[in-house]
């Protein structure tokens, strides 16, 4: 081990393809699945479903193969790597149809962090197989519980005549909710309370299929940008599930949070995933910026001392940076977890930068491209739009902060509220 | 492969620094400070961690192991103790870095052994020069050829050490190549003169100092690379590289110190650290001080490639001139009253912060 900043030529290539479908598959349509929201990205996700449906594959059959038949020298993984490079690539080419990709997504991931192998298998087999698309999806926050969690009202309550949960609840917000539920074979992660009394110690993940009596989606938000992505509103009415549907012990443990704790840790495995997205539409926009700024007989020049820049050079030289710092911290993120060290403190890093980056970046590429910038002939405002997001889901730029700080002063929740 | 867990020797560098940094530098930081001097006992016990032996040619005696990245390990962990003392350790680098790496095996044979010795030699660089809008690639000191050598003519800044130099390494336009090209000038030497301390407003502890060239001669011989000379550009890079690094240092010591103290200051029935005015700067601190550090060994890395890592060194020293300065006035905010006070170190970081922007060629990786 040393300090290397080497990207395994494998990785790269993988990355480079990632940018091809990016710019033939996404940017042609970008700008018309952005304008006719809640339209689907058909051709995309049919094209994408064969290589998500196999990497899929990959991993579960590993799952099934014995440990010591495979046991090679211990080498450093690169899969979460290949997963933030491909994210950064596509969301370049458009962060909305991005989030079309079929697959398991957050609520595989919840699956993949908690899941019993049995449960694994039985779950994410949906997204290793067959000839169409199956979404998965994670529904946590409700109309009165964002960042708090612990206010989250809806409830599972175990029928043990039929050995069933009963779920209640009305879910928002939830990405892909219902490609998921109603328009694949897919699922939905819902997190409900199997005791209220206990707060954040009582809340589990609950594995709702699609098909499921008592489940529907009420709603799909119109929303400010990632306008090819649908967001949708989910009502539980006497939802009914297998009783081993329940991701993690369906013991509460008042002490160390129990269940709950273990299953905020996949945040520290997908907040580098979405800073990943924040990334690749910051390039997007930078990108743009400097080409049409070159076009325009405005060049920027690296190693000029700061009197000899003009206004916008020195603009985009502090874009520049600030992007290669969330790159970096994103980078730092994602290469701990495949070196399977922790990187909660990293991880909501590069999450807090990269929002915050994308956020100022994008804002600052319309401003300088003026009334071109602002116009909806060209994706900058779009991607201004699209931009925002990353600083809001999966844990706002104040809630990163947060949980930075309380990482570096050694102190708990309790502590430091 | 991608990774950010320094190697085993790359983590002794670090710790053995660290350890200096801690139970010497800081401990000296604030004298040395108020008075304008460097304990010999620092600058002795820096000189041991050899890191510039480690740099010298293998044929010449050394290891043959000029890594920027150890360089930026190293300068992080010595700023991290103190600015001032840190380029004062750094200092024998402005000179022996440039000649292991664009010297002449003469330049090379007659300079670099001594750096092997149980003190350096006496040498500096110079490079700022007074006044503003300082550009490094269009220096104002001319260098005309004359009679076989050059005449050297201008004025130069900031220079660390020079009253004191057996040598110095002054950089001027040179008007035959058209660039910036290293010249070895002796002490002594008819026209040059070193005139008294500069005054800055940080940096206190290091002494620098003006130097005039006056109509100064020295023989072809003594320009740096001889008739090839040097890429100066190369050179440029190696020293935004390692002001990040030392940025880096500062803003942690600024951090770390904050953070400590937050802590333990009681306000309001707490310690202020638990409000979140005063958790959320300090998380910014912690974040900006991790995108400091992170840009400076990606640049360093990049050096190490042999890769042209202008844009790279570039871009990281203009990050962390910014973010240091942040950080350091956080640094003084959090500790409100007693961050103004000069028994506090808070506001010495903040002045020595100031320099990374102002001051351009002050240290080398």
């Amino acid at each position: 081990m040393a300090i290397d900043f080497k990207i395994p030529e494998h990785v790269q290539q993988q990355a480079d393809m990632a940018k091809m479908a990016a710019e033939f598959m996404m940017r042609p349509v970008s700008r018309e699945l952005d304008e006719n929201e809640h339209a689907r990205p058909t051709a995309f996700a049919e094209n994408m479903w064969p290589v998500m449906r196999d990497m899929q594959k990959k991993t579960l059959d590993r799952l099934s193969t014995p440990p010591d038949a495979e046991k090679k020298p211990e080498r450093q993984s690169t899969s979460n790597l290949r997963l933030m490079l491909m994210i950064e690539m596509l969301s370049w080419g458009d962060a909305g149809i991005y989030l079309c990709l079929p697959g398991g997504a957050l609520g595989g991931a919840a699956v993949e962090a908690v899941g019993t192998p049995e449960q694994k298998m039985r779950f994410l087999k949906r997204f290793a197989e067959g000839e169409v698309p199956a979404w998965g999806a994670m529904a946590m926050t409700e109309p009165g519980a964002g960042s708090d969690t612990s206010a989250i009202q809806t409830t599972a309550v175990l029928d043990k005549a039929t050995n069933e949960w009963v779920l209640n609840g009305e879910k928002i917000f939830c990405t892909n909710g219902k490609l998921a539920l109603e328009e694949s074979d897919g699922l939905v992660i819902v997190w409900a309370s199997i005791d209220r009394s206990a707060g954040r110690a009582g809340m589990r993940p609950f594995v709702v299929e699609a098909g499921t009596p008592g489940v529907k989606v009420t709603k799909l938000e119109i929303k400010h940008g990632i306008r090819a992505s649908d967001t949708a509103a989910i009502l539980l009415e006497n939802a009914r599930i297998p009783a081993d549907n329940i991701l993690g012990s369906p013991e509460v443990q008042r002490e160390g949070g129990g269940g709950f704790k273990g299953a905020m840790a996949t945040f520290d495995a997908t907040r580098p995933l979405v800073a990943a997205s924040a990334l690749g539409i910051g390039r997007a926009a930078l990108e743009f910026l400097k080409d049409t700024l070159s076009e325009n007989g405005v060049d920027v020049p690296y190693g000029q001392p700061y009197h000899k820049l003009t206004a916008i050079q020195r603009d985009v030289i502090e874009m520049e940076s600030q992007l290669n710092a969330a790159y970096l911290l994103t980078l730092r993120a994602i290469t701990l977890l495949d070196q399977r060290q922790p990187n909660n403190l990293e991880s909501a890093m590069c999450k807090q930068k990269a929002g915050k980056v994308v956020t100022q970046i994008t804002q600052k590429a319309v401003e300088l491209l003026g009334m071109m910038g602002y116009s909806r002939e060209w994706l900058v405002e779009k991607w201004m739009r699209d931009g925002k997001i990353n600083d809001i889901y999966e844990g706002t730029g104040q809630i990163n902060t947060l949980i930075v700080a309380r990482r570096i002063l050694g102190y708990s929740s309790k502590e430091l509220g | 492969m991608v990774s950010f867990i320094p190697s085993d020797e790359q983590q002794q560098l670090i710790d053995s620094i660290r350890k200096f940094a801690t139970n010497d530098m800081q401990p000296a930081a604030h004298d040395a400070d108020e008075h304008g001097s460097i304990p010999a006992a620092v600058l002795n016990k820096g000189w041991q961690i050899g890191l510039v032996p480690t740099a010298i040619p293998e044929e010449l005696g050394g290891l043959g192991e000029l890594s920027a990245l150890n360089g930026v390990l190293a300068a992080e962990e010595l700023a991290f103790g103190d600015l001032s003392a840190a380029l004062a350790i750094l200092s024998p680098a402005l000179f022996a870095t440039p000649v292991t790496l664009y010297g002449t095996a003469e330049q090379r044979e007659v300079w670099l052994p001594g750096f092997l010795e149980a003190k350096p030699p006496k040498t500096t660089a110079a490079l700022l020069e007074p006044g503003i809008f300082f550009d490094p690639h269009h220096l104002k000191t001319t260098a005309v050829e004359a009679d076989g050598g050059y005449v050297l003519n201008g004025h130069k800044a900031v220079v660390p050490l020079a009253d004191d130099a057996d040598v110095l390494l002054v950089y001027a336009h040179d008007e035959s190549s058209g660039s910036t090209e290293g010249f070895l000038v002796n002490k002594g030497t008819a026209g040059l003169s070193i005139a008294d301390g500069e005054k800055l407003m940080g940096l206190r502890a290091l002494p620098t100092f003006r130097v005039s060239l006056d109509n100064v001669k020295v023989d072809a011989p003594c320009r740096l690379g001889g008739a090839v000379g040097s890429d100066f550009n190369g050179l440029v890079n190696r020293m935004r590289v390692a002001s990040a690094a030392l940025a880096v240092g500062v803003g942690r010591a600024a951090f770390e110190y904050a953070r400590d103290y937050a802590k333990q200051r009681q306000a309001f029935g707490a310690p202020i650290a638990q409000k979140q005015a005063i958790a959320f700067m300090l998380a910014e601190m912690a974040i900006e001080v991790d995108a400091m550090r992170l840009q400076t060994w990606e640049a360093a890395w990049t050096l190490d490639q042999g890769e042209d890592a202008t844009k790279k060194a570039y871009l990281a020293k203009t990050y962390a001139d910014k973010a240091v300065m942040q950080v350091a006035d956080s640094g003084v905010q959090v500790l409100g009253g007693y961050g103004f006070i000069r028994e506090y170190p808070a506001e010495r970081w903040l002045r020595n912060a100031r320099g990374f922007a102002a001051l351009e060629g002050i240290a080398i990786v």
